[in-house]
């Protein structure tokens, strides 16, 4: 017994742990175990819960834009630090820290690509960034996405799924984000270009009250969190639990607010098919 | 009304106190000594000088809620000549937190909105505290559309904690009506000015608060989030309010430096609260100003210069290669 005891306590796990955590993924919802590239295959959809992840902005692009179509503009474009906020962080570390850990320089990529062959401007929020929050860059990238769409009457997708909204450290200069990207799809609406606003998991706050929510058509993922104020603002306000599905896309859509819900392995082809209608 | 004191403000209850008794005793003909009045006046002035010299921007932020502070309906009673107030969204409902209608000011025909707080329980249940439905967000943009036809200017007067975050407001696309407030704004053909004269609560205050000239009440503040609400996410404390209110920079002067607003509105001394009708006159030369300015803009390129202004904020680096 005692020898047959020693015999288990040599087993070293360690390794093949490490090995499992890349080759695998715990879907966050069902617990599930998925084979990881199979997950991304399927574009971060879990096959038991059809959860669905959340998507970098390349990852989108990959999936979105034909292939090697996508170029980049602006991209290195990065926050400045108007209140020179300190507070509990100050915003300069945080900002070196989210570049580090998302590899990115803010929370939108911004590009010129063709979407089932027709030239199409891109912009894409990527929640990974300070929770997608809108600040400086993000507004003024938007910006400059439309207003290139504008100057060579492009059609203008973006993809919108920024948790926080506002980043609040940035402030008002935040908030001012809001009225200049609208401003921006003003200027789309009278020049009669289309715009589509493809709303995912989550569009929240400050980002849903501007430009998520002005697009000409909007789409969105399935069960993606989508609204003004966050759950828990609302659920301290009225004191008591919000019923299940609130928020939701398919809430919305029953509200009336949402165009289409599309499967994200279908969200191409329905951007295309929208295009092609208009733009062939 | 009841007149009611912040903690810093205090030292000011007693004196007035002592003045009031005093004039009681003048009218009932119990005091004779006018000189003790008229020293306390002194006195008086003296300390509130002292405390406002040397204000917090948490003590800013408590101001701009002051329950004595002057609300939107006080303003346009006091400061135009004539008022019609209008109702309805002509959609759904008549939003309580919002008022709008036309008037005359100075001579000039205009079209006015607002954000109303009540005065007290049963007045702030009627009017949300002052947060606006999507109702009262469509209600705003239709007297704007109104001024955009008849070519009058708007005058909006802003002063809300932020938009309702209830149930019925998410139904019914709070994010939505406020996105599309901003953009009707931002192409509005017609001149616009916006008074902010007490809280300047986020999307909600911007929801009625693009324009061609924002005014800011020297002790009004506008924020993207109440110090409230930044301190519980950031600091995971209300204990850090003040801190919060600090590192925000919401009050007139610092957004002024920021070059987010136009125009800072001086206040009667110890606040608007303390003086209604100097508060309405500062209020009113201001907007006087402001509209006279730019009603020798010819629309078109107003609404370029809008767009111009809006445009150019933030503060963001290129980066190393320039691409495009």
């Amino acid at each position: 017994m005692i020898f047959k005891k020693k015999r288990y306590v040599r087993i070293e796990p360690k390794e093949k742990v490490e090995i499992k955590k890349d080759l695998w993924f715990k879907c966050e919802k069902c617990g599930k175990l998925l084979y990881k590239k199979k997950w991304e295959d399927n574009f971060k959809v879990c096959p038991y819960c059809n959860d669905y992840g959340r998507m970098t902005a390349y990852e989108r692009i990959n999936m979105l834009a034909d292939t090697g179509s996508f170029k980049e503009l602006w991209a290195n474009m990065t926050s400045g630090d108007p209140l020179n906020f300190t507070g509990v962080k100050a915003y300069k570390e945080k900002l070196k820290e989210e570049m580090h850990k998302t590899g990115l320089k803010e929370a939108i990529v911004t590009g010129e690509c063709k979407i089932g062959g027709i030239s199409s401007v891109m912009a894409i929020i990527d929640a990974n960034f300070i929770m997608g929050s809108m600040g400086s860059v993000v507004g003024e990238k938007f910006t400059r996405a439309a207003e290139y769409a504008l100057e060579r009457k492009y059609p203008f997708v973006c993809i919108s799924g920024g948790g926080g909204g506002a980043r609040m450290y940035e402030g008002v200069i935040s908030l001012m984000q809001m009225a200049k990207t609208s401003a921006v799809v003003g200027k789309l609406k009278k020049a009669g270009l289309l715009y589509i606003s493809v709303l995912t998991d989550p569009t929240m706050g400050g980002i849903a009250a501007s430009f998520a929510f002005l697009g000409d058509i909007i789409i969105a993922e399935p069960g993606a969190l989508i609204g003004f104020a966050g759950p828990r603002v609302i659920e301290q306000t009225i004191r008591q639990k919000l019923p299940s599905g609130f928020q939701r896309t398919e809430f919305l859509f029953e509200h009336g607010m949402i165009d289409i819900i599309s499967k994200r392995a279908e969200l191409k082809e329905n951007i295309i098919k929208i295009l092609k209608i208009l733009y062939t | 009304m009841e007149r009611k004191y912040l903690d810093f403000e205090k030292p000011l209850e007693e004196i007035d106190k002592k003045i009031s008794t005093l004039e009681v005793g003048k009218k009932n003909g119990t005091v004779e000594n006018v000189e003790d009045v008229v020293l306390l006046k002194q006195q008086l002035a003296e300390k509130t000088k002292e405390i406002f010299s040397n204000l917090s921007d948490w003590q800013i932020v408590q101001l701009s809620r002051h329950p004595n502070r002057p609300h939107t309906l006080d303003y346009i009673e006091n400061i135009f000549e004539e008022f019609i107030e209008l109702h309805g969204d002509r959609c759904s409902a008549d939003d309580t937190a919002v008022v709008i209608g036309i008037g005359k000011f100075r001579g000039i025909p205009v079209a006015i909105a607002g954000q109303q707080k009540g005065r007290d329980t049963k007045e702030n249940l009627y009017r949300k505290f002052g947060m606006a439905h999507p109702a009262g967000y469509r209600k705003a943009r239709r007297i704007m559309k109104l001024a955009e036809k008849l070519h009058i200017p708007v005058i909006t007067f802003i002063d809300t904690p932020g938009a309702n975050p209830d149930i019925k407001a998410e139904e019914e696309g709070q994010a939505l009506v406020i996105a599309e407030n901003l953009m009707e704004m931002a192409m509005l053909n017609t001149p616009i000015i916006c008074v902010i004269t007490g809280e300047g609560g986020s999307g909600g205050a911007l929801g009625i608060g693009v324009g061609d000239r924002i005014l800011m009440q020297e002790y009004s503040i506008y924020s993207v989030i109440s110090p409230e609400g930044c301190a519980s996410i950031l600091w995971k404390s209300q204990s850090a309010v003040e801190e919060a209110a600090k590192e925000l920079k919401l009050t007139a002067r610092a957004l002024l430096d920021l070059g987010i607003i136009d125009t800072i509105i001086p206040e009667p001394l110890g606040g608007a609260h303390r003086d209604w009708s100097k508060a309405f006159e500062l209020t009113a030369s201001a907007i006087y100003e402001n509209i006279r300015d730019i009603k020798t803009i010819n629309v078109e390129q107003l609404v370029e210069l809008r767009y111009q202004k809006y445009r150019k904020i933030g503060f963001w680096n290129e980066g190393e290669e320039k691409n495009e």
